[in-house]
């Protein structure tokens, strides 16, 4: 198992490739590998969470994961949340802190319209794990697909 | 003059006058003062003075006496003044003074008088004593959150079982002998959160929703606000009793933070963190390392890299994360920090039963039983005695999503954590026991849902009245929890608000019930998840279409209390006349000799 060291280490790699994929990607094409809400920690512990083997081997590349989708917190967000199951929040939840660990933020390549948070889409684009902060809404993430697009199964 | 010819007709007159400026000097933003009228304060317990005006005026324009004398003289400190208070996008909202930490140890009434340009305002604060000598050594504080009446009858009726009408059995929490009923609302609503309703069982003040240890004030940081003292604080500042905060949720969340914190905002959680390595009780268990772990630690919700686990190692803690852990540390040196879930830990349902929820992901989490067992024998090793705080979290967190069973589990739970301080008491009689809710939910039980009843529709399983029979929960291990709780004839529990959802009539069986989700309009809609449930029923909601859950209820809350010092506890008090009882057990505002 690898140690948080050389997590970091790898992590500062892949947000220096994260920078430049944009330029690279492309549409995700049929048949490309998916990535499952159970497959995307090894470890889970109170101490902090490892993002598995499949994950790690995954990053960079266009992949297709299902689940549903939560609206973002803040309308002008450019992004949204994808989960496990259909979810709603806390009732006093102001920020991304109330998420649990197994979402994915997605961000899309090209805006689409909102589907009903009850049914089932599948995503597809690039893999990225690492903490990262939004920007605009300082919404911290670990897991992210970038250049999306999404389509209800 | 009329008043001294009529004095009844007068006094009417005048309550009406005075009630007709009050709405006046409402509606023409009046100046505020914290802490605010009727406020009662611990003699020489420090809190902040704050003045907020609608204008902005030039210092020496400010005019302020407390009863009839410059306000320098009997607060002892000149108020650093604000030329102007901006809120947000820069909106100029008046001058304020501030003056912070101020203690007046000399108890009576204040009458503290402003006066700005046009503006005026006056409150008038009650600050009280204690007694000289202290009625018990330790306090145990049990809150559960949320507990209402129907989850105590509830945990009754499916623990211990009813026949021909009578209980089978009681529950530790129905022992206590001391009880009153407790008004819960906020300063600025009457309706409550458990930030607020526990900060004024842990100051003696009333506050705003969502805010802790401080009174809301109109400027947008959540940091800035007038604090008043935690009963935490209070224990450190007079004594050198020992404090113990157990909970099943995050450590951070509002009723283990306010035992030491002050934030406007209870979602200020990676502040809490460091608000208690600041008083740093001698054990901390519960959930919510998020919260303590750095930023690039994955998992961690904090935005920056403090690493809270070392800074709390560093000062002299170890370390438990599981319930091995927490058991081999049971009697170690030094103090406890016990964090055993990332965020909430599981309930008492999934945890021990079902293996549902994340319990796969924290297998290992201890409940609140060994918790409060292990906080109690550390804590009873300081001959100067302690205060503990033990939440049953989880009741209220399973009551807003309308799941019924795994709330009256975690009551059961929490009844069992009384049970183990009842024991205590009874080898420290010198020991203050309190039991409470902080809020209420809008639920009760109605009757029964009987599987046997004809038919397919649940709706017509329903029992009422003499149809609703006894249900048939058993427990024949002993365990004080019921064998299944999917029997053929259960009770039936139903909230009188919600969003839109659909009752299934059944237990949860699956993990934690999710009534509604969110869609693009930021609405909540029924989860389709449970549409087709046998027998499910559209709910239609009648709260805001913002609401993804049931809301607390405005009811009173029920506190029971045994042990010296619990007979304060009677009638009809606000939650913040509970601290004052507290204190008076402790002493802590009696006269200070040195």
């Amino acid at each position: 198992m690898e140690k948080f060291s050389s997590l970091r280490l790898g992590r500062r790699h892949l947000i220096g490739a994260a920078i430049a994929l944009p330029f690279t990607a492309s549409l995700a094409r049929a048949g490309d590998p998916s990535l499952t809400f159970d497959e995307l920690y090894g470890k889970f512990g109170v101490l902090g969470l490892e993002f598995s083997g499949r994950v790690k081997m995954l990053a960079g590349k266009e992949i297709s994961m299902k689940g549903f989708m939560a609206p973002p917190l803040k309308a002008e967000a450019q992004f949204f949340v994808l989960t496990e199951v259909p979810m709603s929040l806390c009732p006093f939840c102001s920020s991304d802190a109330d998420w649990p660990d197994n979402i994915v933020v997605v961000y899309l390549g090209e805006k689409q319209t909102f589907v009903q948070p009850s049914q089932t889409i599948e995503v597809r684009g690039i893999l990225e794990y690492g903490s990262w902060q939004d920007p605009e809404t300082g919404f911290v993430s670990l897991l992210r697909i970038r250049q999306a697009e999404y389509s209800s199964v | 003059m009329t008043a001294t010819k009529n004095g009844g007709f007068s006094m009417r007159m005048l309550l009406a006058a005075f009630a007709a400026t009050t709405i006046l000097a409402g509606a023409a933003q009046a100046a505020s003062i914290y802490p605010l009228d009727r406020a009662t304060i611990l003699a020489g317990s420090p809190f902040d003075f704050k003045v907020e005006l609608s204008k902005q005026v030039k210092p020496e324009d400010v005019k302020i006496t407390v009863n009839g004398q410059d306000y320098k003289t009997v607060l002892g400190g000149e108020a650093q003044f604000v030329e102007l208070e901006k809120g947000k996008e820069d909106k100029a909202l008046g001058s304020a003074l501030l003056l912070r930490g101020l203690k007046i140890s000399a108890p009576g009434a204040y009458k503290v008088e402003i006066a700005a340009g046009d503006e005026t305002k006056s409150v008038t604060w009650n600050v009280y004593d204690t007694a000289a000598q202290p009625k018990a050594k330790n306090i145990i504080f049990l809150l559960g959150d949320g507990l209402s009446v129907a989850h105590r009858t509830a945990a009754r009726i499916m623990s211990k079982g009813m026949t021909e009408g009578k209980a089978n059995g009681r529950l530790n929490m129905d022992d206590l002998d001391h009880m009153a009923f407790i008004g819960t609302s906020a300063t600025n609503a009457v309706a409550t959160d458990s930030a607020n309703t526990m900060s004024a069982f842990m100051t003696g003040h009333k506050t705003a929703v969502n805010a802790i240890g401080v009174y809301a004030d109109r400027t947008p940081s959540s940091l800035d606000d007038p604090r008043v003292e935690t009963f935490g604080e209070a224990v450190r500042r007079l004594t050198k009793k020992s404090i113990g905060i157990v909970a099943t949720s995050e450590v951070e969340d509002a009723t283990p933070a306010a035992v030491v914190a002050h934030t406007r905002n209870r979602s200020d959680k990676a502040d809490v963190v460091g608000m208690l390595l600041d008083v740093k009780p001698e054990v901390l268990l519960g959930g919510g390392s998020a919260y303590f772990l750095g930023k690039e630690v994955a998992g961690s919700k904090r935005k920056d890299n403090q690493d809270y686990i070392k800074l709390f190692q560093d000062a002299g803690y170890k370390l438990a994360t599981d319930k091995n852990e927490l058991g081999a540390n049971a009697s170690a040196e030094g103090n406890l920090l016990g964090l055993f879930h990332t965020g909430n830990m599981d309930v008492t349902l999934d945890r021990e039963f079902l293996k549902k929820g994340t319990v796969d992901k924290f297998p290992n989490q201890p409940g609140l039983v060994d918790m409060t067992k292990v906080a109690l024998d550390r804590l009873s090793k300081n001959p100067e005695g302690f205060f503990l705080m033990v939440e049953g979290s989880s009741i209220d967190k399973m009551s807003h999503p309308l799941d019924w069973d795994r709330a009256v589990v975690d009551t059961i739970e929490f009844d069992k954590a009384i049970g183990v301080a009842r024991e205590f008491q009874k080898t420290h009689p010198d020991t203050l026991i309190v039991v409470t809710g902080d809020h209420t939910h809008g639920v009760s039980i109605i009757g029964t849902v009987d599987d046997e009843k004809p038919g397919t529709e649940m709706r017509e399983k329903v029992g009422t009245y003499a149809e609703a029979g006894f249900p048939n929960y058993k427990d024949e291990n002993g365990d004080g929890y019921p064998d299944k709780i999917d029997v053929s004839r259960r009770l039936f529990l139903s909230a009188n608000n919600g969003p839109d959802h659909y009752e299934t009539f059944r237990p949860k069986l699956e993990g934690p019930f999710v009534p509604a989700i969110q869609n693009e309009k930021k609405e909540y809609i029924a989860n389709e998840q449970y549409k087709d449930v046998p027998g499910a029923v559209f709910v239609q909601g009648n709260l805001p279409k913002s609401s993804e859950s049931g809301v607390h209820a405005v009811d009173d809350v029920v506190l029971q209390s045994a042990g010296p010092g619990a007979e304060g506890f009677h009638g009809y008090m606000e939650q913040s006349d509970v601290y004052r009882v507290l204190a008076d057990t402790f002493a802590l505002g009696a006269k200070q000799t040195n």
